[in-house]
């Protein structure tokens, strides 16, 4: 690849970068070295827990409507499917061995040396998947990806590349979890998408790590003219370390992004997320929507939003809900105009349930329990388009449970 | 149906309410006349049990039974409802879903949302971005549905236009079940056959226009100072004021 060089070159000068956010991992702590898994060609040969933990991420193991499936297991690509002729599918490997093309997108959304968990990913790079979908081509079912830790101890370092050609629509579901067996693990994971001329790309991303794992991801979105990306961020469930910070950029006129996430940090957990739009282009609009709620665990909620353009619009929301008096939530808005013309807002609100909202509903009949779960449910319910039944079931029995925690 | 006896209630640690005794026969619509910041809106929240409410005296007695230190959700499961003046926002949660809590899943929200217009609300958050009038109708419609047997109402014609209060005043009927006028049937029969009763807060008096009370009260610096009949006590505060009631009190 001809830029090959120099990537290696810059990563190499930032193996020791700490990143600007979160705890500096240990790697020592961690290991590279993981065993080849087998081929499965079909997901059922997974175990039956495994496959609940996989319908509970939002992974299709019957592959039923769905366009595309991808599992990597550890370092190994234990399953990669097409099904729609539209979509192209492959180890991003094969995909830069078989297009010299695709260095024009290769760490072009996301630096190789902004920290060392990039740096490691551009030096030890152990697969992830591209995603290609034809222009115009409308995919009607999503395409699957899986990201499964199955081994303790181990450090997954991925690279992942969607392109949305012109006009084209897509919508990815992607699920991360551990195996329930397994207590302790890292994941670091490169995505760079690029969303081209009035394209559309829908990703929901569904986390489920565990109380010993610590997650880096690297995300960098790139949004063409008239172009719409709409991400959705669910994390549920227990995680030791997560720091992300997904920065999109708006860099054609008219482009569209639309930012939510849904967090729930039980005790234990600190969860570090947030995520920044770039508004380049004129008449741009973002959109990053927050709802955050603590068990007992620590989240850190960053919005940054940058108007640089003319008449590009923004909003950024975080609503967090505090359940107990040991979680912790911080709420770190930000807005940057560059321009007179950009129009920035934010809303942000963090705090406890009032008692007047429970006491109203249990004027209605609802004992304090379930007036709280209704509560939470509601505070939770950000409209996301596409969600697998087995997920919505899987989001109300989490809700459910913390509520009742 | 409903009993107070000698109820004394705080708030924030001041007392509010002071010996107030109260009776609600079965069937029966009593009214509540008085100033503002006089105890009318602190007597319905400590007969629902509201947290705020501090009763530090006498008791409460519904359906016969002492309900003076149940919580409010075994309340409302007896049979008490009420709609508040300043009921929260609930963003994430719908009418159409509040409306089935309401009538535990066995109610035709769309039927009752028509009778109220709401229909077009139905799917929007509880309460989120309503005006004054919009939240009186959205409550009444989740009252509907709950079917108490004692309805409590805080001022269900402020900030509701006149075209409204009709159809607030007829969803307070539907819920009282004093609607339906059917043949054949003498007046007496069909009071003898209500039992649902109520108690109605109003500075403005227009609700009973459309719902006819039986009994009317004024509070005063928190005492029930005269009560009597509906139309001429109203006719009276009209008059002269509360000044009279002052002297009552005194």
């Amino acid at each position: 690849m001809k830029n090959e060089a120099s990537i290696q070159v810059k990563a190499a000068a930032a193996v020791d970068k700490k990143a600007a956010l979160g705890e500096d991992i240990d790697f020592s702590a961690f290991t590279n070295k993981s065993t080849e898994k087998a081929y499965l060609t079909d997901l059922n040969q997974l175990s039956d827990e495994q496959q609940a933990d996989l319908a509970g991420i939002g992974i299709e193991v019957k592959e039923e409507a769905r366009a595309a499936t991808y599992m990597q297991l550890d370092h190994s690509i234990v399953h990669c499917n097409t099904v729609n002729k539209d979509v192209e599918m492959l180890d991003i490997e094969d995909a830069l061995k078989k297009y010299s093309w695709l260095s024009e997108y290769w760490w072009q959304a996301v630096e190789p040396d902004v920290d060392k968990y990039a740096a490691r990913t551009a030096l030890q790079q152990n697969h992830g998947y591209f995603i290609r979908v034809k222009a115009g081509a409308k995919i009607n079912y999503p395409v699957q990806t899986c990201m499964y830790i199955g081994q303790a101890g181990v450090v997954q370092n991925v690279h992942n590349v969607i392109i949305v050609e012109e006009g084209a629509e897509l919508h990815v579901i992607t699920g991360c979890a551990t195996d329930p067996k397994v207590d302790k693990g890292m994941h670091i994971g490169i995505s760079e998408y690029y969303v081209k001329k009035g394209g559309k790309l829908t990703f929901t991303m569904i986390h489920r790590w565990g109380d010993g794992v610590a997650v880096r991801p690297r995300t960098g979105v790139i949004v063409e003219e008239e172009g719409l990306y709409i991400s959705n961020y669910i994390c549920m469930h227990s995680v030791h370390d997560l720091q992300m910070y997904p920065t999109t950029r708006l860099v054609g006129k008219g482009a569209v992004s639309r930012i939510n996430s849904i967090l729930v940090a039980p005790p234990g957990s600190h969860m570090d997320v947030g995520g920044r739009a770039i508004l380049e282009a004129p008449e741009t609009k973002a959109e990053i929507i927050a709802r955050t709620l603590s068990t007992g665990g620590v989240v850190i909620n960053r919005g940054h939003l940058l108007g640089q353009a003319a008449d590009s619009k923004a909003h950024l929301e975080c609503h967090g809900l505090l359940l107990s008096d040991k979680g912790i939530i911080h709420a770190v808005p930000e807005l940057e105009a560059r321009t007179a013309n950009a129009e920035l807002s934010h809303e942000a609100a963090v705090g406890k349930i009032a008692p007047e909202e429970i006491e109203y509903l249990m004027a209605r009949g609802l004992n304090e329990e379930e007036a709280v779960a209704t509560i939470v449910r509601g505070f939770l319910n950000v409209n996301i388009e596409g969600l697998p039944d087995a997920l919505m079931k899987e989001i109300d029995s989490a809700i459910q449970e913390f509520s009742l925690a | 149906m409903l009993k107070l006896e000698n109820l004394s209630v705080a708030v924030n640690g001041r007392q509010i309410l002071h010996d107030v005794n109260l009776h609600i026969k079965p069937g029966e619509v009593h009214v509540l006349f008085g100033p503002n910041g006089t105890g009318k809106s602190t007597l319905i929240g400590a007969i629902m049990g509201f947290a705020r409410y501090k009763i530090t005296d006498g008791k409460i007695y519904f359906n016969g039974q002492e309900i003076t230190n149940l919580s409010v959700d075994e309340r409302a499961r007896r049979g008490l409802g009420v709609m508040i003046q300043r009921p929260p926002t609930l963003r994430g949660l719908s009418v159409r879903e509040i409306v089935h809590i309401c009538g535990k899943n066995d109610v035709d929200v769309e039927l009752l949302a028509d009778k109220t217009n709401m229909l077009e609300f139905l799917d929007r958050g509880v309460n989120d971005g309503f005006s004054g009038g919009e939240i009186k109708r959205s409550e009444l419609l989740q009252l509907m549905a709950q079917q108490p047997d004692l309805l409590m109402l805080d001022e269900p014609e402020s900030g509701v236009d006149i075209e409204n209060i009709a159809v607030v005043g007829e969803a307070a009927n539907y819920i009282l079940e004093r609607g339906s006028k059917k043949k054949g049937k003498s007046i007496k029969k069909c009071r003898t056959n209500r039992h649902k009763s109520g108690l109605i807060i109003t500075h403005t008096g227009h609700i009973l226009e459309y719902v006819p009370a039986d009994m009317a009260h004024v509070m005063y610096n928190g005492t029930l100072s005269c009560s009597g009949n509906p139309q001429e006590m109203l006719s009276c505060i009209h008059q002269k004021g509360y000044e009279e009631c002052i002297n009552c009190a005194e």
